[in-house]
């Protein structure tokens, strides 16, 4: 749903150069970024992205069940703390 | 009465309609189903003999996930986006639209019975 399917998943190429760059040092750091856009890919599994959403950036660990969400659906952007309980007059 | 796909048991209406009783089946999809087991869909349920019968089953089992199992299928999808921590999960758990809806006002069928709170604005007015 959404973008075409014809189109393919939409990555950011440099989360993506990142991403390799770690897979070649074998280094697992985690990445951050403002890419809330982006595809997880399968290549992204096992890394920890620091995802930006707008104040901070919230540590994401990819797992496999994360595959074809964006990143920016872990990192929410509206704080909600409930609403203030029964005032005493 | 006739029995399809375990334990639902469409009543005396026609054919076309007593396939809709079974979960996951709608009158389009019970049209397709008809269509190719060759039936005509306002034959009455219980005059179907056991060879439609037998055709209906086998077509619902080859092509359609239905029931308890397609229960079972959508409580997993969303059990799958609750533990990932996505957007869609946060508002499964919180019982609140999942796509995209206003929830300033209405939204009824996912928040549920209106909880008034005394000593807001407008119940202040009404007084």
């Amino acid at each position: 749903m959404g973008r075409s399917l014809k189109k393919g998943p939409y990555v950011d190429e440099k989360l993506f150069i990142k991403v390799n760059r770690q897979v070649e040092a074998g280094t697992r750091e985690p990445i951050k970024t403002w890419a809330r856009r982006c595809t997880i890919i399968p290549e992204f599994v096992g890394f920890t992205f620091m995802v930006h959403n707008g104040k901070m950036f919230h540590k994401v660990f990819v797992t496999e069940d994360m595959v074809g969400h964006k990143l920016g659906e872990f990192s929410p952007t509206r704080t909600f703390k409930g609403h203030s309980s029964k005032k005493i007059r | 009465m006739p029995r399809i796909v375990g334990v639902d048991i469409p009543n005396d209406k026609s054919i076309w309609i007593s396939l809709t009783y079974i979960n996951g089946i709608g009158q389009y999809t019970s049209e397709q189903i008809l269509k190719e087991a060759r039936i005509k869909g306002d034959t009455k349920a219980n005059k179907l003999t056991e060879d439609e019968l037998s055709r209906i089953t086998q077509i619902i089992d080859r092509n359609y996930i239905v029931g308890g199992q397609l229960r079972r299928q959508v409580a997993q999808n969303i059990a799958r986006l609750r533990s990932i921590n996505c957007y869609k999960g946060l508002r499964h758990r919180r019982g609140l639209p999942v796509r995209g809806q206003c929830t300033q006002s209405n939204a009824r069928t996912r928040k549920g019975p209106r909880k008034t709170v005394a000593g807001k604005k407008s119940v202040k007015e009404a007084r």
